[in-house]
């Protein structure tokens, strides 16, 4: 019969209309500005720096193979000198990522042999600025080690236990890798241990419960 | 008490009518030193009470259109289950208010190679029949604006100049989204307008006149049991009150008949190239013409202001086109878009015979005699009979042709 299909639509959208109203469940919009949703454990955004204890103790070496890797180019680093001798030491002067370019590939954090750079979950981010509004300097890249356990606690853990055996086994012959001057551009950095792969990458991780709050 | 809630308005006009004349008087007596003369009084009544007419009326439908596009979204929000507007005033109830404050302050934007003059006249033309089309219309008792004797003819033919519009508006944009919005809208309102014209006929023919007063009056009075007497509730007057709700969507362009505009292949059909507030007329103009339609389908089958004395009969008349614009908009919020030889086959193979049909209908009803309930019943049977008999010839063969499945060949 001519009509049956259309009623059949009317009688779905029409208990729709009226479920929304009894039923808040069934809304699948939240209130964004006063409500907000849970993010999921494993969601990135933009990278960040991570520090241990003091924004001093940044775990970056400036080894620059991250601004070497990021596929849009946007992370710019320069390495601090000694005042006296000038010669490099392992840490960065400049470390600027243009987060109006970065794309969110995660790749600087998947090649940072050092567990130095991780992705941020922040979202809100605008600016007025067209052009310099959103290069964040070291500054503003630099966030504690908690933050990021807070974040992605599961992956935080595993960096963590990564980090704490690589030194045990660092340990002993510390001295040598620590004292070698580390020439610019030319000789890879030192790993910190031989055996562990250069990429920090996290195995896949069973799914988490989602976080309460970020 | 009924009588004051009832005749409110009128009652309000007559004072403001009153008012002016007694300030007319007064200004003649201070320049010339005499009162006006009786005639110079009648005009400056009739004047005053045309201009307040159309102020009462452009005021309160402006107002009805800005609270429809609200009803609008809240609704489709709802259907789809999200919120829709919720942060301008309570409920997001002033969310129109907004909107029309962005829509003046935009730019206004004309195409370079656009025929200026009617790019600049296709929203106010197109507003004009919409606002137009009020006039015809009994809002409550003592409340119609105009007493013409041929005023379906009349609403019908201002409705029509509504086409010339949006031709115009494709026209002038010199834009091909914009001029095949124009032809769709064109070939879809005149088909339409057959089918729409023709369910009305019915009505007219029990009647026996044009006049929509007289239509109004011949459906009873204010009783419960008068609310039998709607035309809807025979099988003609059903039937044609079905024609007559698809004709006017698609008339006023509505989903799921807004091929002239469908966003999705034309962008927005007829008015791409508008922004700003000549937009913001055409979406009045399409509000408005829904609601003139809505208070068309209102006079014609659901007996007009009329309605049990617990409401003003104003209010019962506005209930009830609130009520066709509550359906219209769920209709949008669940039919997809038809396509352009679907709207087309539907309009004449399906609606045009079916509407003849209810014509020759309500000549048998008309004949059959309805003296006593018995012969009354009989009669509505027998109608009803034919209607049904009608339908069912018109889904079985007509659009089964018409809506034929396609088959794919390699998807399938
Ligand atoms: S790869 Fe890691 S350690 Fe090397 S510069 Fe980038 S963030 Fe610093
Ligand atoms: S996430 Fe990708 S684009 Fe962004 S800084 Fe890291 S490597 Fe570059």
């Amino acid at each position: 019969m001519l009509g049956n299909g259309m009623i059949q639509g009317l009688l779905v959208t029409a208990r729709n209309l009226l479920r929304s109203y009894f039923d808040p469940e069934c809304l699948t919009t939240i209130q964004y500005p006063e409500e907000r949703r849970t993010l999921p454990e494993n969601s990135r955004c933009f990278p960040f720096l991570v520090y241990d204890g003091t924004p001093d103790n940044l775990r970056c070496v400036a080894c620059k193979i991250c601004e070497q890797e990021c596929p849009p180019q946007c992370i710019y680093i320069e390495v601090e000198r000694d005042a006296k001798t000038g010669k490099p030491v392992r840490r960065p002067r400049v470390f600027d990522i243009d987060y109006s370019v970065c794309m969110q590939c995660q790749i600087c954090a998947e090649v940072c042999p050092f567990d130095a750079i991780k992705m941020d979950q922040i979202y809100e981010l605008s600016g007025t600025d067209r052009f310099g509004g959103m290069l964040m300097n070291k500054g503003a890249l630099l966030k504690s080690n908690e933050y990021y356990h807070q974040m992605h606690p599961t992956e935080a853990n595993e960096v963590d236990a990564r980090l704490s055996q690589s030194k045990k086994k660092a340990s002993p012959p510390a001295a040598k890798p620590a004292a070698a001057p580390i020439t610019l551009q030319s000789a890879p950095p030192p790993r910190p241990t031989p055996s562990a792969p250069p990429s920090p990458s996290v195995p896949p991780t069973p799914p988490v419960p989602p976080k309460s709050d970020v | 008490m009924y009588n004051f809630f009832d005749q409110l308005i009128l009652t309000l006009g007559a004072w403001v009518v009153g008012l002016v004349v007694a300030c007319g008087n007064g200004v003649s007596k201070f320049c010339c030193g005499q009162p006006l003369s009786e005639a110079a009084a009648h005009n400056v009544a009739a004047g005053t009470e045309i201009v307040l007419i159309c102020v009462t009326i452009y005021g309160v439908f402006a107002l009805c259109f800005g609270l429809a596009t609200w009803l609008e979204r809240k609704m489709l929000a709802r259907i789809q289950n999200r919120y829709g507007p919720n942060r301008v005033g309570p409920f997001g109830l002033f969310q129109f208010v907004a909107d029309g404050v962005k829509m003046l302050t935009k730019e206004d934007i004309v195409p370079a190679r656009a025929d200026k003059l009617v790019h600049f006249l296709a929203p106010a033309v197109v507003l004009a029949p919409a606002l137009l089309m009020f006039a015809f219309l009994p809002f409550g008792r003592n409340m119609a604006p105009t007493n013409l004797d041929t005023a379906v003819i009349a609403f019908f033919a201002v409705g029509a100049g509504s086409e010339m519009a949006l031709f115009m508006a494709g026209w002038g944009s010199r834009n091909k989204y914009s001029i095949l919005g124009a032809m769709r809208a064109v070939a879809q309102m005149i088909s339409y307008e057959i089918p729409l014209v023709l369910a009305a006929v019915p009505v007219v023919m029990v009647v026996g006149s044009l006049s929509t007063s007289q239509i109004v009056a011949a459906q009873g009075a204010d009783g419960f049991l008068d609310m039998s007497r709607w035309f809807v509730w025979t099988p003609w007057g059903f039937a044609g009150f079905i024609l007559f709700l698809v004709a006017a969507t698609a008339e006023s362009n509505r989903c799921p008949f807004d091929l002239p505009e469908g966003e999705s292949e034309l962008v927005a059909g007829f008015h791409v190239e508008y922004s700003g507030f000549k937009f913001a007329l055409f979406f009045m103009a399409e509000y408005i013409g829904m609601m003139a339609m809505a208070g068309l389908g209102v006079t014609l089958f659901l007996g007009g202001w009329h309605g049990p004395k617990l409401l003003p009969s104003w209010m019962w008349f506005m209930g009830k086109g609130f009520l066709i614009v509550c359906w219209l908009i769920w209709l949008r919020g669940t039919l997809p878009r038809l396509r352009v030889d679907q709207l087309m086959a539907f309009a004449w193979k399906a609606m045009l015979p079916f509407a003849l049909f209810n014509i020759f209908t309500t000549a048998v009803w008309f004949h059959l005699p309805k003296a006593t309930l018995l012969q009354s019943a009989v009669a509505w049977l027998v109608t009803a009979a034919l209607v049904a008999a009608a339908y069912w010839v018109v889904s079985r063969f007509v659009c089964r042709r018409a809506g034929a499945l396609r088959v794919y060949h390699y998807a399938s």
